[in-house]
């Protein structure tokens, strides 16, 4: 057995890595960078060593560096974990000069499905179901159009180099595919340097469901069941499940052959995943091979009882596979969701801040939370803006998805923005309920999942209105000039006015929305009862706010609700979310312009939305634009984001060049509007 | 502590008929202040906020801590004394909790007579600053005026408290670190000029508001110099030249919102400095409070009743139950906070004058601060009376009450007649605050009394000269007499005239006083000395 690991990783994937390789009695090394010196995987390791500046390129995607590390060190073994150098075969060979143990497959093996073109080639000669496409090297624009009207639209474009959903476009028209085609081999070159491409036929309602694989050096492999990765937005994962809803006997027995044999196809060794597309008919294809532990490996976990890591280190230590193919069962159901820095109203841009609250659920045998922060942590610009894997269990599937809406509800992560409202009401959603799942879901739900219903609205303001007001009460007790006086008639009045009707307009604020509402408290004592109104409801409540629950009666019905986090003292830009049974409110208050920006002597707006690297400018300084047109293209977190003309004016000049690295904030660019 | 048991039957068709009665005295009563909130009117409001400036009521919404209370003073102020439409004087007063701190806010409403002072918007004025440095309040100016009413000068400009004696509080609250702040959202013409240059810290708005001595008009006729109102006496000006302003706001909610952070960094505690408990609602409603009531003045109820609708859980702990029982005295607690309640119940005799000037002393002793419920027709009369030396027991309480340095709040209930009013801690007595409820009435004496006197006069007269005077004519003598004392009594002509702080709606008197007692605690409290007591 081998003694000394080094992770060559960060984050949350390493803490994990470290926890099974501790319970193995395997002295762990952690690497970092400047960002990460008081990261948790650097407390959490045995040893760590720093290995470079913040950026990944500089540090966690420094192979040489890393090997040099693990000799310094005598690691015998380097866990890739995912991303970064986990599907660097350059890498892998350097561990292997090295005589270094690199847990993942053999070189071959991840050169082979290095090329998604390559790779298909290796599958169509092994007979594993193929999407009808092109992977030619053949890259002439014209061909590839040609290959594409030829399977007819829709098609999707891919990076032959990539994974991910980076360097991919739908495209649903012929007249789209070149301007589709740039973009996507632009952001190939940005993400893998290399632009090369492949046209698919596009399935509409294709499920993603993989299977885990695994294999030893001595010609052993089983499958570990599939996963269901169906949820997803701009070909993210969200939220993943196994086993996949639906799923028969019959299919997966059929599809985990499938994965096996194009395991055995490339002579693979290790955790890899066999990503298909199954179609609504039962047919299913081939999409790719990950070489790696997958993100979302944990619900294979939870519903096999196996601990996936460990399997990696036996395996790479030359051990047989612990588990034969019929010794492996399912038990239960296990959700994944994904808890992300980031602003799902806002096209899901990465948000970036101090992490100045961090509560997790309590973890238990149902629920687990895989995370490689803490609270004080800061969420940089340099890494993917991952706060944690909420992974729960249960013996069936309403059960788990139960537990996964409680958990959600009990995260609280104050100081930046999060998905976990917008998680929330995704769990929550009817077809998410009967498992109506498929990769186009999101936008099918987004009414429900992004509360676009207006009686959904009406029946969440209240309790909005309710938690402002309550919240004023408690602030004005607090801002009283003296504790001497903690009863103060002046704090528990209700907006009361001399003989006029003493009402409060609150004017709320749900994604672009403001809706006035008013509130009148009907009474002054302990349980103090309001009337709220607005368009669409009229209600009587009183609440009260202990802790993190906040109890209300609205007109008799008394409810719990759980107040996610409250930031409106913050400064009020992050807001308040507030679980319901069935929905996550997000909010903020409005309040009064204060006119601070109007005597920017630029239109405004023109501030970089996170920290990120241009990409290029869109028009030529002086040269007169329309209102809307695209004037710089920003990319950030292996995403393209453009800003655009508020009015119709020109740029005077631009502050940072194509490829430069901005910080959020930064200003980009001057504009004068047109007078 | 021992709880009022209510002997009310609100059932009955006498507290009916006392409830609708009531009812309709504060319907029309808030019928007229929601005319009196809109100002100069539609148009004169539109012009306003096309502008881009708040209202003067939204003003004050914004600059307040938000849901907070406000307590709004003399709503009624100038109702039907001018021939010109006057709502509220032009000038809104109150109290409110701004940055947690209470203050006097003193705003002017545009809308009316472009926020010109009338006679009685300077009354108002000094009367908010009265209030201010007696309890010790911050005063915060929202300035949108043009200066004195020029066609009224005489009643404006010259005399001790005429607009001068705005400068001269200005100067002199600040002084007692009473700190004043101005807040420059329209015009500040001439003597207004001085609100924001007297004040310890001003705020402008840019492109808005404007202080100068001499408006543009003033100059070109002086000088012949063509000039805007902004290059004159703009913020910019003020801010970056002139040095009369020192914050620059980009509007109304900007200016409101410095004005907040200004008082948040005053650094102030208030002192309290009384035994405070947790507040109890009372046990009976407060709007029963217009059943009990008599519909006819005539009519005489139990005060107790009132008492019981406004203390903490309808405590009372009455002193000298048993002696002077037409004066109700006792302990109790008004959202927490110990007061001593003196009320009427009944006419004044010797006994229970003797009684309220005894619980005065104890209160002043204590440090207890005093609520006087007056419905008061004056001391008995008669010959058995003044021969018991009524005047001199009157005299106590009086002294008493001039005296006693604590905190006096007075609400007029009923009847406010003669040296009643004296006794009970009329206007001339310093409150610091004083309502009335809508029924009440207040004058020298009844107007039946009033005019009895006078018709007795006259028939004496008469008779001394042979004439006859039949009861024809003489009721034809009396009536003019008692329409005018009912005219002159009533609240709105009192509060029209500054004689009180406000009308208010019974059922607000417990929070009214609550808010009032609260706002008077800034102020520390002081040992009374009191004057030579005839024995």
């Amino acid at each position: 057995m081998l003694v000394k690991l080094l992770i060559a990783n960060r984050g949350e994937i390493s803490c994990r890595i470290i926890r099974t390789a501790k319970r193995m009695g395997i002295h762990t090394v952690a690497v970092y960078s400047d960002a990460d010196a008081n990261a948790l995987h650097v407390q959490m390791a045995d040893e760590a060593v720093h290995i470079g500046p913040a950026p990944s390129r500089d540090s966690y995607l420094q192979a040489q560096k890393i090997i040099e590390v693990a000799r310094k060190v005598g690691a015998d073994m380097i866990h890739p974990g995912y991303g970064f150098l986990s599907e660097n075969a350059e890498f892998a060979r350097l561990c292997e000069d090295n005589q270094i143990v690199f847990v993942g497959p053999p070189v071959p093996a991840i050169d082979a499905m290095g090329s998604k073109s390559a790779a298909k080639k290796i599958m169509e000669a092994a007979g594993v179901p193929l999407v009808p496409g092109y992977h030619g090297d053949d890259q002439s624009p014209a061909l590839l159009k040609q290959q594409a009207d030829a399977m007819g639209y829709p098609v999707l474009l891919k990076a032959a180099a990539g994974g991910g959903g980076k360097g991919m476009r739908q495209v649903h028209h012929e007249k789209e595919f070149e301007q589709a085609l740039a973009a996507a081999k632009r952001e190939a070159m940005a993400s893998f340097g290399d632009e090369q491409m492949l046209v698919e036929k596009y399935l509409t309602q294709p499920r993603h469901v993989e299977i885990q694989v695994f294999c030893d050096m001595h010609g052993n492999g089983v499958y570990l069941f599939e996963r269901d990765c169906s949820v997803q937005r701009r070909h993210q994962k969200v939220i993943e499940e196994a086993p996949a809803p639906g799923m028969t006997e019959d299919l997966r027995k059929q599809m985990g052959e499938a994965a096996l044999k194009a395991a055995s196809a490339i002579g693979y060794v290790g955790a890899g995943t066999v990503e298909f597309l199954l179609d609504t008919d039962g047919s299913f294809y081939f999409m790719e091979m990950n070489t790696r532990l997958q993100v979302e490996h944990p619900v294979t976990e939870m519903i096999t009882g196996q601990d996936l890591v460990e399997w990696q280190i036996r395996v790479a230590s030359g051990e047989d596979l612990p588990l034969k193919q019929d010794e492996l069962k399912i038990n239960g159901h296990a959700f994944e969701a994904r808890v992300y820095a980031e602003d799902p109203d806002n096209e899901f841009l990465p948000a970036t801040g101090t992490l100045s609250f961090l509560q997790p659920p309590d973890e238990s045998e149902h629920v687990r939370v895989d995370t490689g922060v803490r609270q004080g942590d800061k969420v940089s610009v340099y890494y993917d803006p991952m706060i944690a894997k909420l992974i729960v269990w249960d013996e069936d599937r309403p059960k788990a998805l139960r537990r996964l809406a409680k958990a959600l509800s009990e995260y609280r992560i104050m100081g930046v923005t999060t998905n976990i409202g917008f998680l929330y009401n995704l769990a929550n959603t009817k077809a998410f309920k009967q498992a109506n799942l498929d990769t186009g879901f999101i936008d099918k739900h987004q009414s429900e999942i992004f509360l676009k219903n207006e009686a959904d609205i009406a029946g969440l303001l209240p309790l909005a209105a309710l938690y402002l007001v309550l919240t004023q009460d408690k602030q004005h007790q607090q801002s009283g000039p003296s504790q001497q006086d903690p009863h103060s008639p002046w704090q528990c009045m209700n907006a009361w006015r001399a003989n006029v009707d003493h009402v409060q307009h609150l004017d709320i604020q749900i994604h672009d929305e403001v809706y006035q509402v008013h509130v009148r408290q009907l009474t002054a004592g302990q349980q103090r009862r309001y009337r709220i109104s607005a368009e669409g409801f009229n209600v009587e409540c009183q609440g009260e706010i202990r802790g993190d629950n906040f109890t209300v009666i609205l007109d008799g019905h008394r409810q719990n609700v759980v107040i996610g986090s409250d930031e409106l003292g913050n400064g009020n830009e992050l807001g308040c979310s507030l679980y319901t049974q069935s929905s996550a409110l997000h909010f903020r208050q409005k309040l009064p312009d204060l006119g601070l920006l109007d005597h920017d002597q630029h239109a405004g707006g023109f501030t970089a939305p996170m920290n990120g690297t241009v990409v290029n400018h869109a028009v030529e300084p002086g040269e007169m634009v329309e209102k809307g047109q695209v004037l710089v293209i920003m990319e950030a977190m292996k995403m393209e984001h453009s800003l655009k003309a508020p009015k119709a004016g020109k740029v005077l000049e631009f502050f940072y060049q194509p490829g430069e690295l901005v910080d959020g904030g930064a200003e980009l660019l001057s504009f004068e509007a047109e007078e | 502590m021992p709880r009022i048991e209510t002997k009310i039957n609100n059932k009955s068709q006498a507290f009916a008929d006392n409830a609708a009665h009531m009812q309709k005295q504060v319907a029309d009563l808030r019928e007229k202040i929601a005319q009196i909130q809109q100002g100069g009117g539609e148009q004169a409001n539109k012009r306003h906020t096309d502008r881009g400036k708040l209202l003067p009521r939204e003003r004050i919404n914004a600059l307040l801590d938000p849901g907070s209370p406000f307590l709004e003073l003399s709503q009624l102020a100038a109702w039907q004394v001018y021939d010109d439409y006057v709502p509220a004087a032009g000038l809104i007063a109150g109290i409110g909790r701004v940055s947690g701190v209470e203050c006097m806010i003193v705003a002017n409403d545009a809308t009316v007579k472009g926020g010109t002072y009338y006679p009685l918007t300077v009354k108002k004025h000094l009367r908010a600053q009265t209030i201010a440095e007696q309890n010790n309040l911050p005063c915060i100016y929202l300035v949108d005026s043009g200066g004195a009413n020029l066609p009224r000068q005489d009643d404006v400009f010259p005399d001790r408290e005429h607009f001068g004696r705005i400068f001269y509080n200005q100067a002199n609250l600040s002084a007692a670190n009473i700190p004043q702040i101005a807040v420059v959202m329209g015009s500040c013409t001439a003597g207004g000029a001085y609100v924001p240059a007297m004040a310890d810290e001003s705020i402008i708005v840019r492109e808005q508001g404007t202080i100068f001595l001499g408006g543009p008009p003033l100059v070109k006729a002086a000088t012949g110099e063509v000039v805007t109102a902004e290059e004159l006496g703009g913020g910019d000006v003020h801010c970056r030249t002139s040095g009369v302003a020192d914050y620059l706001a980009n509007n109304d909610h900007h200016a409101l919102q410095l004005a907040r952070d200004a008082v948040a960094r005053l650094n102030r505690t208030k002192p309290v400095g009384l035994h405070i408990t947790p507040p109890v609602d009372p046990l009976y409603d407060a709007e029963e409070i217009y059943g009990i009531i008599p519909k006819d003045t005539r009519q005489s109820f139990d005060v107790r009743e009132i008492i019981a609708r406004i203390v903490d859980g309808s405590e009372f702990d009455e002193f000298k139950a048993l002696y002077g029982n037409t004066l109700v005295c006792g302990f109790a607690r008004i959202f927490g906070y110990p007061v001593g309640i003196i009320a009427n119940n009944g006419i004044l005799f010797s006994e229970s004058a003797q009684k309220g000037a005894h619980f005065i002393e104890l209160c002043a002793q204590r440090k207890i601060p005093l609520v006087f419920l007056q419905n008061i027709t004056g001391f008995m009369v008669g010959k058995q009376y003044e021969a018991g030396g009524i005047a001199k027991h009157g005299a106590k309480m009086v002294t008493a009450v001039a005296c006693a340095k604590v905190p006096k709040f007075t609400v007029l209930i009923g009847g406010s007649f003669g040296a009643g009013n004296y006794g009970m801690c009329g206007r001339a007595y310093d409150p610091r605050f004083l309502f009335m409820w809508p029924n009440a009435r207040i004058s020298v004496m009844g107007g039946e009394q009033a005019a009895g006197v006078l018709a007795q006069v006259k028939r004496d007269q008469k008779e001394r000269n042979g004439e006859s005077w039949s009861k024809e004519e003489e009721q034809a003598f009396k009536q003019p007499v008692i329409d005018d004392y009912e005219h002159q009594g009533h609240p709105y002509y009192a509060s029209a005239r500054l004689w009180d702080d406000g009308v208010i709606d019974p059922a607000d008197t417990r929070l009214v006083l609550g808010l009032s007692l609260s706002a008077a605690l800034n102020k520390p409290l002081e040992d009374t000395r009191f004057g030579v007591f005839r024995m």
